[in-house]
């Protein structure tokens, strides 16, 4: 088919021309970059912990009435910490449980520098937390390499002053981090203010720290399990489950440590707190919270977009078919099949799409750029460029079908006549 | 007149229904999602405290010096104990206090009653005045309190309304940890959001503050903060230990009523600096910071990055649906040429077709609004149940919300309305009537 008249008759709607490209030019450069954040935030929530994470859940737990900065109040609260482990493991539906104060995904972080030499550089730095003999086979972690935490390794963590454990253990990342050439295991580092050297005696495949923060920053992976057992009066309990059994565990769970200690709170969740018992489940969904809302109003925004454009096309198409019915009806009359009218305003609308795409993936790098330097959104890759244009094309095309189908229709004498 | 063009413009309307139907489904749409998420960035970037904002200040003292692990020179937000003790030693400002976020344990006479954590702050006793804190029975404690360590509280309605079924409580005396206060102010009703006065240490949205101590009486308890606690380094075991380091944890504010104020109070600050730097104490220069209101809640970024990129897409998605709305007006005003023509013939100006069809974009751009509405409705229905529930609550349809989101549609309607009006305006009566 000769391009020339579809060339003069574009010019001569310049401003509809113009108008639909602009739109998908401006549809493609949003919907590249709404993929983009999409994108970006199912990968953020999509990063396993490294935990198992499904036979899961914690209960927080303050006590009341015991003065833990007394030797007393400590003895008598590390006497119950271990009355409520030993009893929470008896429970039939319990695997493992151990006491900390942090998990991946729960908020807050706790975190030292590390050095090489006491008074060395930091060299890096590290989120820690609290971990006893138990706490591999609670979480599930998997031990690459070296051991797990003896009972009489494990300190007591008051919750003040420098920390110095002779072992530790340490992810991989971590572990590769400090030393690059992997002979990490059985190597000796210096926490902050720390004297005393600390081993590495085991490295785990992989732990994330308790933000959900940083996805460019490597430091997500950057965990140390610190043998002790935090002696304070508000603690986490880890448990693990058998497996099915995690509803009849948040349950049983809570009203055995009630039996412990009748007098101790755990939060039902009124007066706008946090509820104590929660699994790790709702923890992942809470931490990704404000990740999967930007995700759906992205997703929301994309297709009403795509919708509106659609139909802004459809809208254009038949009313330039409706303008030109004489014009067709000539064409038809000399001869025009009706395939060759549907296919001119098909090509038609593929060259006006074309402008616009090309238009529009300038945009999309621009608006890219522009995330890039507000947001800190990542690059937008050609990839999903190339998928939003072919997306545009089909829509454009889609939605020029039925105009150009109606066009075809058109009888020559009907044509001539209906003026 | 203008009655007459409503009636051309309905009339117009119904005779291409599904034109009519796509400019004012995409002027609803596009609406609907710029208003959608400029609740959330509204609510999340309100002012907490209009009437006074620009007379609060949050001092920053750098008491770590220059570390290359750090970036730039800003110094950290709270402050060490001993240079709060310091400040609100010196009393420079008319009115300050230093904070920091406690969560003791609210312990019941009524075994019925399980004792609860009881989220509160650790204030100085102009806190409440200069942050207007509204008082339902009693009042703040006195200066002199203060200074005498005294152990007294100001607790939330809502804990005295647990505690006391709402009874005025002043005098009575609650048990928090291991100690008993007495009860000296019962606050009204008071959650600013977002909770500027502790963002030092903690996030924005948190649970709304039940219990007030003195700062004095607090650390007298030897009360932990229940929030961020920043060290370089570690310091020995022990509360003492902890108060004579150089972690910081303490949050700062003071009240400054005019620019000679503000200037005086920056340069007792850097003369603060500098003494501390003659006692050996710093080894670095003066790098102080004194940000007002907005400053701090810029600084601490309180809206988050998310939320402004919502808004800013949905405002893209507004600006596609104006585009899309310019071409379909222009279809539809196009089409009618014949009609222009032959008013033109019959006498009517350029400026009377103008007024006729920006009344047909202005009937347009009113529809629109109003779906725009019930989507903006539902759209912050959806919002709501996917936001943390802290800043959902701040969410929501007032009646400015309402006028600004019908405004935005006329606005935006009448903008993509004017090029299809100036073409129509051009149509010029002759040639049509010749060509019919």
């Amino acid at each position: 088919m000769p391009m020339h008249p579809i060339l003069s008759a574009l010019r001569r709607h310049k401003t509809g021309t113009v108008l639909i490209a602009l739109q998908i030019a401006l549809t493609l450069a949003i919907v590249c970059n709404a993929l983009l954040i999409i994108k970006t935030q199912f990968e953020q929530m999509g990063r396993p912990t490294g935990l198992d994470e499904h036979n899961l859940f914690v209960v927080a737990t303050t006590q009341s009435g015991i003065d833990s900065s007394t030797d007393d109040g400590k003895s008598t609260l590390d006497a119950s910490i271990k009355a409520d482990l030993a009893a929470l493991r008896q429970l039939p539906d319990v695997v493992d449980a151990y006491e900390t104060r942090s998990l991946p995904l729960t908020g807050g972080l706790w975190g030292l520098g590390i050095r090489l030499m006491p008074n060395g550089a930091y060299v890096s730095h590290t989120t820690y937390f609290q971990a006893d003999e138990h706490t591999l086979a609670t979480l599930g972690l998997r031990l690459v390499a070296g051991r797990n935490f003896r009972s009489d390794e494990i300190g007591e963590d008051d919750d003040s002053g420098v920390l110095q454990p002779a072992v530790i253990i340490v992810s991989k990342h971590l572990a590769d981090n400090l030393f690059p050439r992997g002979e990490a295991l059985g190597k000796s580092v210096y926490f902050t203010s720390a004297t005393k050297p600390s081993t590495i005696v085991g490295i785990v495949e992989r732990m994330q720290t308790s933000s959900t923060y940083g996805g460019t920053d490597n430091r997500t992976w950057d965990t140390t399990l610190m043998p002790m057992r935090l002696v304070g009066v508000s603690r986490y309990y880890v448990v693990r489950v058998r497996s099915g059994r995690l509803d009849a565990a948040m349950q049983s769970v809570p009203e055995a440590l009630y039996v412990q200690d009748p007098q101790r709170i755990i939060p039902d969740g009124s007066d706008d707190n946090d509820p104590g018992v929660r699994s790790f489940a709702q923890i992942r969904s809470e931490a990704y919270q404000g990740d999967r809302t930007l995700a759906m109003l992205m997703g929301i925004i994309s297709i009403i977009l795509l919708a509106v454009t659609g139909c802004g096309i459809a809208g254009l198409s038949s009313f330039w078919v409706g303008q030109r019915r004489r014009h067709i009806g000539v064409r038809r009359a000399l001869g025009a099949t009706r395939r060759d009218i549907a296919r001119y305003f098909l090509i038609e609308n593929a060259l006006i799409s074309a402008i616009g795409i090309i238009v529009g993936i300038l945009f999309a790098f621009e608006f890219n750029g522009w995330l890039m330097k507000q947001f800190e959104l990542a690059r937008l890759p050609p990839t999903y460029v190339l998928i939003g244009a072919a997306m545009l094309l089909m829509l454009s095309q889609g939605a020029a079908l039925a105009p150009a189908l109606r066009a075809a229709r058109i009888a020559p004498v009907q044509a001539i006549r209906s003026r | 007149m203008i009655k007459y063009y409503l009636q051309l413009a309905l009339r117009s309307l119904r005779r291409n229904p599904v034109l009519t139907a796509l400019m004012v489904i995409a002027i609803g749409f596009g609406v609907a999602s710029s208003m959608t998420t400029y609740a959330v960035l509204h609510a999340l970037s309100g002012d907490p405290i209009p009437w006074k904002s620009n007379k609060l200040f949050f001092p920053q003292i750098d008491a770590w010096g220059p570390n290359p692990h750090r970036n730039g020179h800003e110094p950290a937000d709270a402050m060490t104990y001993i240079d709060a003790v310091s400040l609100m030693r010196d009393h420079r400002a008319h009115r300050q206090s230093a904070l920091y976020p406690i969560a003791p344990t609210v312990r019941s006479d009524d075994p019925a009653q399980k004792s609860r954590e009881a989220p509160g702050q650790a204030v100085a006793s102009e806190f409440f005045p200069m942050l207007d804190v509204p008082f339902l029975y009693g009042s703040s404690w006195a200066a002199a309190d203060d200074e005498q360590h005294a152990k007294v509280v100001v607790i939330s309605k809502s804990l005295n309304q647990r505690l006391f079924r709402g009874v005025n409580s002043v005098g009575r005396s609650i048990q928090l940890n291991s100690h008993s206060y007495r009860v000296i102010g019962v606050l009204g009703d008071w959650h600013p959001q977002p909770k500027f006065y502790d963002l030092a240490t903690t996030d924005a949205f948190g649970s709304t503050d039940q219990v007030f101590l003195p700062f004095t009486t607090a650390t007298d308890a030897q009360l932990a903060t229940k929030s961020g606690f920043f060290c370089i380094n570690l310091p020995s075991p022990g509360y003492a230990a902890m108060l004579n380091s150089s972690c910081v944890w303490i949050g700062y504010m003071v009240e400054l009523d005019t620019p000679s104020q503000v200037r005086d109070y920056r340069s007792y600050l850097d003369s603060y600096a500098r003494e501390q730097r003659a006692s050996g104490r710093f080894g670095w220069e003066p790098n102080n910071r004194l940000r007002d209101l907005s400053a701090w809640l810029d600084f601490e970024q309180v809206v988050p990055a998310q939320t402004k990129m919502s808004f800013v897409v949905a405002l893209c998605l507004l600006l596609v649906c104006m585009v899309n709305t310019v071409g379909l007006l222009l279809a539809k005003f196009l089409l009618r040429s014949g009609e222009i023509g032959v008013r033109r013939a019959l006498g009517a100006n350029r400026i009377a077709i103008a007024i006729q069809f920006g009344v047909e974009a202005g009937a347009i751009g009113v529809t629109g609004g109003l779906l725009g509405l019930m989507l903006t409705w539902l759209g912050i229905q959806v919002t709501r149940a996917a936001l943390p529930r802290q800043i959902a609550d701040l969410a929501h349809i007032d009646w400015l919300l309402l006028w600004q989101t019908l405004l935005l549609a006329v606005v935006a309607t009448i903008l993509a309305a004017l090029y299809p009006v100036w073409r129509a305006m051009c149509v010029r009566p002759s040639l049509q009537l010749k060509e019919d």
